[in-house]
């Protein structure tokens, strides 16, 4: 199970990488850091994973007192939880930087914008 | 096509090194330290059934106040950013929304914010807490955006849930530093049995506080994109 979400968080970083270096068009550049976001989340949940342990969560199944043999790691959950977030954060910005620069050239192909390019 | 051979043998380096990562790694038998930590002192430290809940809001509840102010930070840009936009917003005509996305979204929004505030309630007892509550409530402020393209959110009510939010949590965050162990100790309330809604301290006061939060953060950068005229 580790072993599957794993290789799925690699492939979608690699999917991730591979999309934002051919695409010209900015807005699926966008899609593509999003999908390698959520790969790296997949890839730390399912290092935090641990077989035939239960999510850290206490209640009738899982006694206080012997949460330490039962549960997960939760480290890597509340790190994703925070990465999610500060991930959309990201994408809004990229896209209201998007828009930006389509009123600026009426374009969204990265080769029109060459004021930084040597 | 040499950029294309470049990507594809830069990404045969990337892939490389994640093979040997996945052959390198073991999977651990029994919790590291930090883990241990945390599954032995949470109930008693904090009193809260979902362990990544003490750890977000109280173990390292300074860390999400920077996440909080991160968010707070893209909204605010994301407003600074698209501001020069949305002078004389366009009034074209529209193509009605259609009548299930109407009815659908008149049934689903009060049912979509109830979710949410139960989510960010119970967030010290399931799994959910404030960042995933707030983010169902702002899906309401979308399905009523996408119903209704041209509706008016007032901007004022939005940004004062988010500055009362944010003050109320910095505030409870410097109560713990007067009557608790430190900045952000949910024992300035009592904590209670283990698995009742109130219970836990300030966690659930705090992470409410925090769905109200990153609710009115999600809703005010959707407001701002949607209002930006098309050039």
């Amino acid at each position: 199970m580790d072993y599957i979400a794993m290789t799925t968080g690699f492939i979608l970083i690699l999917i991730g990488l591979f999309g934002a270096l051919t695409n010209r068009n900015i807005l699926r550049m966008i899609v593509a850091f999003t999908v390698a976001d959520t790969g790296v989340n997949l890839v730390i949940v399912g290092v935090g994973y641990m077989r035939g342990r239960t999510a850290p969560i206490l209640d009738s199944a899982v006694a206080a007192a012997d949460a330490v043999a039962r549960i997960i790691d939760p480290v890597p959950q509340a790190l994703v939880l925070t990465a999610i977030v500060i991930g959309v954060g990201v994408t809004a910005l990229m896209l209201a930087y998007a828009y930006k620069l389509y009123e600026k050239k009426h374009t969204l192909d990265i080769a029109k914008f060459t004021e930084l390019k040597w | 096509m040499v950029s294309r051979f470049f990507v594809l043998l830069l990404l045969t380096g990337v892939g490389a090194i994640f093979v040997s990562l996945m052959f390198g790694y073991v999977p651990d038998n029994a919790l590291n330290l930090t883990a241990r930590y945390y599954a032995e002192n949470t109930v008693r430290d904090t009193g809260a059934a979902n362990i990544v809940a003490a750890i977000v809001v109280t173990f390292r509840g300074l860390d999400t106040l920077g996440e909080v102010t991160v968010l707070f930070l893209t909204a605010a840009i994301v407003g600074l950013v698209l501001a020069g936009s949305q002078q004389g917003r366009l009034r074209r005509e529209q193509p009605a929304p259609g009548e299930l996305l109407v009815t659908g979204t008149r049934l689903l929004v009060p049912l979509t914010l109830l979710l949410g505030v139960y989510v960010f309630v119970n967030g010290h007892l399931t799994p959910g807490g404030g960042f995933q509550g707030g983010a169902i409530l702002a899906s309401a402020v979308l399905m009523l955006l996408l119903a209704d393209p041209l509706r008016e959110f007032s901007h004022q009510l939005i940004s004062a849930i988010e500055s009362i939010s944010g003050l109320v949590f910095v505030a409870i965050g410097l109560l713990g530093m007067v009557y608790a162990g430190g900045f952000l100790d949910n024992r300035i309330l009592p904590l209670g049995t283990l698995g009742d809604l109130i219970s836990a301290g300030a966690i659930p006061v705090i992470y409410s506080f925090i769905g109200l939060k990153v609710g009115a953060e999600f809703s005010s950068m959707m407001v701002n994109l949607s209002e930006t005229e098309e050039p």
